[in-house]
């Protein structure tokens, strides 16, 4: 909402001081300043010119020459490149040494070699609004006799202070130039009083002339009506005109332009209805038909309603207007009309609000019903100004108005405690106190013993319980004046064993040299596919691209995508790992997506070997139970070169190497080491159990054994046999050497072990090592048909 | 000095003057400083002082003196055997230091040279402005709660007091999924979900903040992101009031920006809180930054989750964990926080 300064002190005349401080007061009170700024300030050597006389450039057709009268009576050649002016036009003109808004400096010059003395502008040029359309005609209250004016001066604009104010939704009544008024009014501790307008009305009777019918009551809590006749439709004066444009809305003729000033002055959105064309000047207020219903809107369009639509209808109950959204092109205004039937209502926010999401169709009106308009005598006062605004031109105003009533809200006053309202907001302020702040913006108040009975103003229809009225007291009172503290029964603080040990999965990859990415979950149609995967993710109904239009299903692809972006930018070998959810279909008889935690490493040069030794990190430090890794063939990976991944028997994840030909797919070159966990499910799992065991004092012995074993056992298997015969004396073991080739066959390779046995209460006997060296051997060739090499 | 022959060893005892020993120490000292390494200084040494040295002989011949002259004479020999060898001793250590000094020329490195890389990673900014926030937070005596990233309607607006026709639903910029009926399952267009799932599992009192994905219809560009990051936080206790949130919210940016950064509470309006603001903190010029959103928990939030109003009240505040980062570092395009450029991620 934009406000002007001069127009707030129409209705609060003491406002005064720095503008940046009463930006401040603004603010303070909740209608936080998004822009200020100085208008009217003018441009120096713009003045009023006449066209007297219009040719073609002898050398250019993009341009022509124009004669203008700079007020001297002197004839001036310019070159203009517009071609919207006629000849006895008046225009704005700047004259030789005028530094535009833009900077640039008009100089005597030759444009195709013909003198230009001074530039014809248009709105934009000046910075008079958008129009960049052509030269500004300026019409209305400027004529000749402002030849040679300083444009400002004939068009009556003088320096002002617009604000652009953030209004939030439960402010209906900040929508307008007399409710901001109020509101500064009351936090400077000035007056604020409406200048009530006057109409002198004509013999004839409304009641002959119109009739207003409140079909459904919750649609229309109010419907005001009055006739105006002798109407002529023309331009606004050129005030009006000036407002309105610096609020941001353009004129268009003198019946709109007073009808967007009366809503922006007092909040009041109104319609006007050419009387003439609505049949008796019958008006009913209903539903739009269950059966269906269509109507042609002032935009041209044909809208087809549904039953929760507020509708319009003439006496023959064909809808003319969509209740408080758009008028019906059937009963618009034309340069021909007459007679207007005027229109204030006031409309349920709800049903509004539900019509104009379902239509797209928002508007300066719609904005107002939706928060809630005034439903009181402000209704009136709009309706009086209107016709006070319109009488100017000449326009008659029939006597009485029409006033039809629906549901309007509950005006029960509300009890308040002051109690309440102090634990609250943590101050201290007594019931006359209160009162002073809530009387201030037009809330009444009564005395109820030690409580207040307060009356929300009409104007406040978002105000509805003791709660809010304590915000107002608040607001007014000044949030920087309530005093600072700190809850009192806080306890200690912390992060939860899940949260801890995912810093400690990060602290872990990080410390091995992996760079912690958060790609977007978005995907593209067909990503998870190229990754191998099924398509089943989650789609966007109202995605922003259709690249991002699905919902990732596993970190794969955007692993994928993250590696091929950083090597198409030769970032040489990279290891990234991620923590983010995916989103899985849902689950049987659920809404929602199974959602879940998941982590991922990528190496990008490194093979599946490469992966597992990460795993095995991530093992060990976060003491994982029995953790196995089972052939299988994941869905993306390397056929021959992953495995699944079990902790405590429960799959929870993949390790090996991406597919090469998903990794090519996404123009990833090289080989991939990848992990994927479910880490909620690992993290909520059993882990991070570390036993303690003696540091023995006494002498350890070294065995190495090597085995020839067929390629259908995996070394992990036999490393389980040989930890189970050595038992409690085997300290450390590790495979040191494969070897492939002729001496042991093409279906086998020979593992070499190297095994470290102990015992922490005495030195092993070269009997007793050799006894478990036996019974090792005799385990593996007897599990995995091994032969000792 | 001379000897008297008394038996038949005399003979040879004569010889065996100051002037025999000196020579023999000036022989030896010019043996020991002419070998120039250690192997030849052994050598030298051992031709005098060795078992079958020179100076040994002799003294294997004291015994056949008197005793008198085997004392007096025993103590010359072992002053000239303690000369030599101390010139033996003070060779050998220059000897060593020359071999020293050479081995250690010999390994002399250009420590610019290029070595294998020990390489870390880097936590994404995003974490990291996460984990510290969290930290302050914790500090503070807070808990850390999370919750689903795909919300229902109720979680994401009704039960926040925020009904379908309600004008502030389209502020939100909701970006919906194809589940259930229209719009019935989202994205969740903030972290607030997360105080009804919150306060509908856990009695009070309540004190948590919940940092987390959030996701709104905006376009990428240098400014927004359509997946981007917030934190919320909320209390609901005995007796909270809007002073206490305004302490708060003033105790965190204290601790979180620095001692000197004024806070400040502007009236603005939530469905989901009632009172409202705005916070705002300051920036060194004296100009003020909006940095989120709080209230007092609207009474109707707690009734929809089962919590009378009548005994608990509470707060909650809310704001962006990714505008941190890129004010923290002055990034001039947030999308770098999601392009996951190694070049970007490195420098942090």
């Amino acid at each position: 909402m934009k406000v002007l300064l001069s127009w707030l002190r129409e209705f609060a005349p003491d406002i005064d001081g720095d503008p940046v401080e009463l930006g401040e007061t603004l603010s303070a009170l909740g209608l936080a300043v998004e822009e200020m700024s100085v208008t009217g300030t003018g441009v120096d050597g713009v003045v009023v010119a006449k066209v007297l006389n219009l040719r073609p450039h002898p050398d250019a057709d993009k341009i022509q020459l124009v004669d203008v009268d700079a007020g001297d009576g002197e004839a001036l050649q310019v070159a203009c490149g517009a071609f919207n002016m006629s000849v006895g036009d008046l225009i704005p003109f700047a004259t030789i040494g005028t530094v535009m808004p833009n900077g640039m400096e008009i100089a005597q010059r030759k444009m195709r070699g013909e003198m230009s003395n001074g530039m014809c502008c248009s709105g934009a040029e000046l910075g008079m609004g958008d129009d960049h359309d052509g030269i500004m005609l300026l019409t209305g209250n400027v004529d000749e006799s402002k030849l040679g004016m300083p444009l400002n001066e004939a068009l009556g604009i003088t320096e002002d202070i617009l604000w652009d104010l953030e209004v939030n939704a439960n402010r209906p009544d900040a929508m307008s130039i007399a409710g901001v008024a109020r509101d500064l009014a009351a936090g400077l501790g000035i007056p604020f009083s409406f200048p009530e307008p006057t109409i002198s009305e004509t013999p004839e009777l409304i009641t002959d002339l119109a009739k207003i019918e409140v079909v459904d009551p919750t649609l229309c809590g109010r419907f005001l009506a009055r006739v105006l006749r002798d109407v002529q439709v023309g331009t606004s004066p050129q005030w009006l005109a000036n407002r309105i444009t610096a609020l941001g809305m353009r004129p268009i003729n003198s019946v709109v332009d007073i009808s967007n000033y009366v809503m922006l002055e007092l909040g009041q959105p109104n319609h006007t209805y050419d009387l003439n064309l609505v049949p008796e000047g019958h008006l009913r207020i209903r539903r739009a038909n269950a059966g269906g219903e269509s109507i042609v809107t002032l935009d041209g369009a044909e809208r087809q309603l549904i039953e929760s639509d507020g509708v319009i209808a003439n006496g023959a109950d064909e809808a003319i207007g969509i209740a408080g959204v758009m008028g019906g092109q059937s009963t618009e205004i034309s340069d021909s009309t007459t007679d207007v039937l005027l229109e204030m209502a006031w409309w349920d926010p709800p049903s509004i609000s539900r019509t104009v999401k379902r239509l797209n169709l928002p508007s300066e009106a719609s904005v107002r019903y939706r928060r809630g308009a005034d439903y009181g005598e402000n209704m009136e006062r709009a309706m009086l100004r209107f016709g006070q605004l319109l009488a100017e031109s000449g326009a008659t105003i029939v006597s009485g108005q029409l006033d039809e009533s629906g549901d309007t809200p509950d005006r029960t006053p509300i009890r308040v405690r002051p109690a309440k309202v102090n634990g609250l907001l943590g101050t201290d302020l007594s019931a006359a106190e209160m009162t002073t702040h809530l009387t201030s913006i037009g809330f009444g108040v009564e005395p109820a013993a030690e409580d207040l009975d307060v009356t929300i103003p009409t104007w406040r229809w978002d105000t509805q319980t003791e709660t809010d009225v304590s915000e107002e007291v608040g607001r007014l009172f000044g949030y920087e004046n309530i005093p600072r503290t700190v809850p009192k029964g806080i306890e200690a603080g912390g992060l939860s064993d899940y949260q801890k040990d995912r810093r400690l999965v990060r602290e872990i990859l990080v410390g091995a040299g992996c760079d912690e990415t958060q790609p977007m979950p978005f995907l593209a149609p067909g990503d998870l596919e190229k990754a191998g995967l099924p398509e089943q993710g989650v789609t966007l109904s109202n995605p922003i691209v259709h690249e991002e239009s699905i919902l990732r299903t596993s970190l794969l692809p955007g692993q994928l995508k993250t590696i091929a972006y950083n090597q198409s930018h030769r970032s040489g070998p990279v290891a990234l790992f991620e923590i983010g959810h995916i989103y899985l279909p849902p689950n049987d008889g659920e809404l929602l997506p199974d959602e879940r935690e998941a982590l991922c490493v990528a190496i990008a040069g490194g093979d599946a070997t490469s992966a597992v030794a990460m795993l095995d990190l991530l093992e060990a430090q976060l003491a994982l139970p029995n953790l196995q890794l089972r052939a299988a063939e994941p869905a993306g990976l390397h056929p021959t070169r992953s495995a699944d991944v079990f902790v405590a028997g429960k799959h929870r994840g993949e390790v090996g190497e991406v597919d090469p030909a998903v990794a090519e797919a996404f123009g990833v070159s090289g080989r991939v080491g990848w992990i994927q966990l479910d880490l909620g499910s690992v993290l909520n799992g059993p882990h991070g159990k570390k036993n303690y065991r003696r540091v023995s004092k006494f002498p350890s012995s070294d065995i190495d054994l090597a085995f020839v074993v067929g390629n259908d056992v995996s070394a992990a298997q036999v490393g389980i046999t040989i930890k189970k015969a050595a038992g409690d004396l085997l300290v450390d073991m590790s495979l040191f050497d494969t070897y492939r080739g002729e001496s042991v066959g093409t279906d086998a390779r020979s593992l070499a072990y190297a095994l470290r046995l102990q015992a922490d209460d005495r030195t092993l006997t070269d009997e007793e090592v050799g006894t478990l060296r036996q019974s090792v051997i005799d385990a593996v060739a007897k599990n995995h048909k091994a032969v000792l090499r | 000095m001379t000897y008297v022959d008394k038996n038949p060893r005399t003979k040879l005892m004569t010889q065996l003057d100051q002037q025999t020993l000196n020579e023999m120490q000036a022989a030896a000292e010019a043996a020991i400083s002419a070998a120039d390494t250690l192997e030849a200084l052994g050598a030298a040494e051992a031709e005098v002082l060795g078992k079958k040295g020179s100076l040994t002989s002799l003294k294997k011949q004291l015994g056949g003196l008197e005793p008198e002259q085997r004392k007096e004479f025993g103590q010359l020999v072992n002053t000239t055997r303690s000369a030599i060898q101390e010139a033996s001793n003070s060779r050998r250590a220059e000897l060593s230091r020359v071999a020293r000094m050479a081995q250690l020329e010999d390994e002399r490195l250009d420590l610019t040279e290029l070595r294998d890389e020990v390489r870390r990673g880097h936590y994404h900014l995003v974490t990291q402005a996460r984990d510290r926030l969290e930290d302050v937070f914790v500090g503070m005596g807070f808990q850390v709660a999370e919750g689903p990233e795909v919300e229902t309607a109720w979680y994401n607006f009704e039960a926040l007091n925020i009904p379908d026709w309600h004008p502030a639903r389209g502020s939100f910029d909701t970006i919906f999924v194809d589940l259930g009926e229209p719009e019935e399952v989202m994205l969740r267009s903030h972290t607030s979900p997360v105080q009804i799932r919150t306060m509908e599992n856990q009695e009070p009192p309540i004190y948590i903040v919940a940092p987390g994905r959030t996701f709104r219809t905006d376009v990428a560009d240098a400014t927004h992101l359509p997946a981007f990051n917030q934190i919320e936080g909320l209390v609901i206790d005995k007796g909270i009031t809007l002073g206490d949130l305004s302490g708060t919210i003033d105790a965190f940016v204290k601790s979180f920006f620095g001692h000197d950064v004024k806070t400040r509470l502007r009236p603005s309006y939530f469905p989901f809180t009632e009172p409202s603001a705005e916070f705002d903190i300051s920036r060194a010029d004296g100009s003020w930054l909006e940095l989120g959103g709080c209230g007092m928990v609207n009474p109707q939030v707690l009734r929809n989750v089962g919590i009378d109003p009548d005994i608990w009240q509470g707060f909650a505040f809310g704001f962006g964990i990714d505008r941190l980062a890129v004010m923290r570092y002055q990034l001039d395009d947030i999308r770098e926080l999601v392009n996951n450029d190694v070049r970007f991620l490195r420098q942090f």
